[in-house]
């Protein structure tokens, strides 16, 4: 008894400290900085935008795809590891559904920020052909994204519950995480038809999410483009995903650990295994890596050429092996050592992989577009090159900020770490209940 | 019209170059006029034809057959005009980069950007071959990745085998410019400056007494939209008023041929030929055909060539599609 009321003292969601409210007003400022470059570009057009008509895509689309890489890790953390008995990781599962869920609903914001006539949104629906990609797209993003949600919500539901008492004192708290708890009491057909819907949803979210990023890597796939035609890439993107995705989570939980004061639910241990989990995951994105460069090199067709000279010794080249080498092979070293999975390094691994990620989209988005089939002549010099225009950052940092404050607000308000499971396992709960 | 109609001989001109006839049969016919009494007595009109292996027959006028209207009362713009297929050919060794089809096209359509539809490339394929001209338009596909991937149907094939663009469905993803292999595509980045607006809207005044709505597909550019892709149209306003395209006409070289693959005739303007026997003839192909995109347009090989590759460098400009006017003087002519 003594210890569940530890543990919910422990858990239950905190007010902001005066950094957490800093934090959170910093994010905002961003987030109004990129809606009044938003408005310009509403207003101009996306002339504001480095893209032209060669380079047709640009941060925008990588940082959709990126997006959406990080939303994988929802599946992976909650679905996958759950599903394969790996018990360790459930203090890590309510951040990484959080993370999920922040992330799917800024790549569908992101996409809509790329359009041209975001005025003619719901043609998509009116007038949507099943045979293009993009309305593959819309179908799956909007079911991950009720099904992330419920899989966030679900396991929420004795917690709101837990939360409803321990708020007692606090009227307005109380009365709404009552409210969210759908009168949760614990009783035996409730569990009954949590354990199940949980393990549905788990189950379910799994083709989903790997639907989601291929459908995303058919976007590029089914083009007729150098460097994107690539049967390689579905596998290549979810592997990929998973990498940003598991790095995003070891970032988000250091910092977490950090604020929240959750040394003894987040353990070293728990980076541990989060370090060995991305080694494999980066030697399994690192494999496909060079099935989609070897390959194509080995053959150097004369559109691929292009391309991959500009990759491999190109004006592309500083950055491809930052992400490849910096991305990828250091975290696989540093992280194979014991000393390389204590928590600092973790994290700092886990925030190269996230950045090399994003850089990684930028790749794979921004060269291929350069290397038209036929060469690019008669427009202007600037056309040859694409390097995002500072509204275009700003955007593009409004929509990450976003994403952050998602994740800001449900830390804020949700228990981090869930509390009604991690009593389970302790052996705590049903004491308490009745 | 009405007059015309009375005089069945001229009603079978009127409709034979509404069916893309061309106006090698309109010589044709001035010529068979001549000899038309000495071989026939008055017993009754006959008329001359070609055809289809190229010889001129005379057949009495109630045995020809009135050929349906291009464009009759029920034509939709998505539809486009029946029993047709529209191709062009470009003679490479003919080109050699005088630039007027571009000039011509950017003119008609309004365009002043730098996003001109047509260009035309300075190609070679490796060192040692010779170098040449490649006017590139839009290839009207009879496959067309830009119209697979578009979510929302802005972008579509015709029955005549065009594929135009809907400027106000389209949502601007740019999924088109992306998929398509020959980078024709263009889009409004901003709002479009296309020059005297007055002219445009004069234009669609015109358009909407031919019974046209605003923003026609087959009226692309008038005016263009702003975050919309446009690209060229193989003019269907010109072939719809029994023209050929701007491009076909400007070229002082005769570059380009345009006409119907049913019919098997293509023109630029000057001389006619049957298109199966030219293409055969001088080796014709396409671009890209290894993507299977099966492009409306065929390309001549650049060789036993008009000029050199060099006369034509003298209209170089390396980064302008569009001309752009930089003096005072060049403003006034807009």
């Amino acid at each position: 008894m003594k210890d569940l009321n530890n543990l919910i003292q422990d858990l239950a969601p905190k007010k902001f400290t005066v950094l957490g409210k800093v934090w959170t007003g910093f994010l905002i400022l961003v987030i109004i900085a990129a809606l009044v470059c938003y408005y310009f570009q509403l207003r101009d057009g996306l002339i504001i935008t480095e893209m032209r008509d060669y380079a047709l895509w640009g941060v925008y689309i990588s940082n959709f795809v990126f997006f959406v890489a990080i939303s994988l890790v929802g599946s992976l953390m909650t679905a996958i590891l759950r599903l394969s008995g790996a018990n360790w990781s459930t203090p890590l599962t309510r951040i990484s559904e959080i993370i999920a869920v922040a992330a799917i609903i800024m790549a569908g914001l992101t996409i809509i920020i790329d359009m041209g006539r975001p005025d003619r949104i719901l043609y998509l629906f009116t007038h949507g052909r099943l045979q293009s990609p993009i309305i593959w797209d819309v179908v799956v993003i909007s079911t991950y994204l009720v099904i992330s949600l419920l899989l966030l919500y679900y396991p929420l539901l004795p917690d709101f519950a837990i939360l409803k008492r321990y708020f007692s004192k606090n009227g307005t708290a109380s009365k709404w995480y009552g409210k969210l708890s759908l009168n949760w009491s614990g009783t035996e057909q409730q569990n009954k038809l949590y354990n199940k819907s949980i393990r549905i949803l788990s189950i379910m979210i799994i083709p989903v999410a790997f639907g989601i990023h291929t459908v995303t890597a058919w976007l590029f796939a089914t083009t007729y483009r150098p460097g994107w035609d690539s049967t390689n890439f579905g596998p290549y993107f979810i592997a990929g995903a998973f990498v940003a995705g598991a790095g995003a989570v070891i970032t988000i939980m250091f910092f977490l650990r950090k604020s929240h004061g959750l040394e003894n639910y987040i353990t070293d241990a728990h980076f541990d295994k989060m370090g060995k989990l991305l080694v494999l995951l980066c030697l399994l994105y690192l494999y496909f890596n060079v099935n989609e460069y070897l390959v194509p090199a080995y053959k150097m067709t004369v559109e691929e050429g292009v391309h991959l000279n500009e990759l491999f010794l190109g004006q592309y080249a500083a950055l491809f092996y930052l992400v490849i080498v910096g991305g990828l092979i250091v975290p696989i070293i540093v992280l194979l050592s014991p000393k390389g999975r204590k928590p600092f390094p973790v994290f700092i691994m886990g925030m190269i992989v996230v950045l090399g990620a994003w850089w990684k989209r930028y790749l794979i988005v921004t060269p291929t577009l350069l290397h038209p089939f036929l060469p690019i002549q008669g427009v202007p010099e600037s056309w040859h090159h694409y390097y995002p225009s500072t509204m275009e950052w700003i955007i593009t940092f409004g929509t990450l900020a976003g994403a952050l404050l998602i994740i800001t607000i449900l830390v804020r308000y949700v228990p981090i770490i869930p509390i009604h499971e991690t009593a389970e396992e302790m052996g705590i709960a049903e004491t308490e209940k009745n | 019209m009405e007059e015309k109609n009375t005089n069945p001989r001229r009603k079978f001109l009127d409709t034979g170059l509404k069916a893309g006839l061309l106006t090698a049969i309109g010589a044709a016919a001035a010529k068979a006029a001549m000899n038309i009494d000495k071989a026939y007595s008055a017993e009754e009109e006959t008329i001359e034809l070609m055809t289809p292996g190229g010889t001129l027959v005379e057949v009495p006028v109630s045995q020809v057959e009135e050929i349906p209207e291009l464009k009759d009362g029920d034509y939709k713009v998505r539809e486009g005009f029946p029993n047709r297929k529209f191709v062009m050919v470009v003679d490479l060794a003919r080109c050699k980069n005088a630039k007027k089809c571009i000039t011509a096209c950017n003119k008609t359509h309004f365009i002043t950007g730098e996003n001109a539809w047509l260009k035309v490339y300075k190609m070679q394929e490796s060192e040692k071959s010779a170098p040449y001209w490649q006017p590139t338009m839009c290839m009207h596909c009879d496959k067309p990745p830009c119209v697979k991937v578009c979510p929302v149907d802005a972008t579509f094939k015709r029955q005549d085998g065009l594929v135009l663009i809907d400027n106000e469905r389209c949502i601007g993803c740019r999924f088109c410019m992306a998929a398509c292999p020959y980078s024709t595509r263009v889009f409004n980045w901003e709002e479009p400056k296309q020059g005297e607006m007055t002219e445009i809207y004069l234009q669609m005044e015109e358009m909407e007494h031919m019974g046209h709505e605003m923003h026609s597909p087959d009226y692309a550019g008038l005016p263009s939209l702003k975050g919309t892709v446009d690209k060229c149209d193989f003019c269907p306003h010109m072939i719809d008023q029994e023209e050929l395209p701007h491009c076909v006409t400007a070229c002082p070289n005769g570059v380009f041929f345009f006409g119907d693959a049913y019919e098997d005739t293509v023109t630029n303007g000057d001389e006619t030929f049957r298109l199966s026997k030219l293409l055969e003839e001088k080796a014709g192909y396409r671009l890209l055909e290894n993507l299977g995109t099966e492009p409306s347009v065929y390309y001549l090989p650049p060789s036993d060539r008009l000029v050199n590759f060099e006369e034509g460098l003298e209209n170089y400009t390396e980064y302008e599609s569009v001309e752009k006017p930089e003096t005072p003087e060049n403003t006034e002519e807009l």
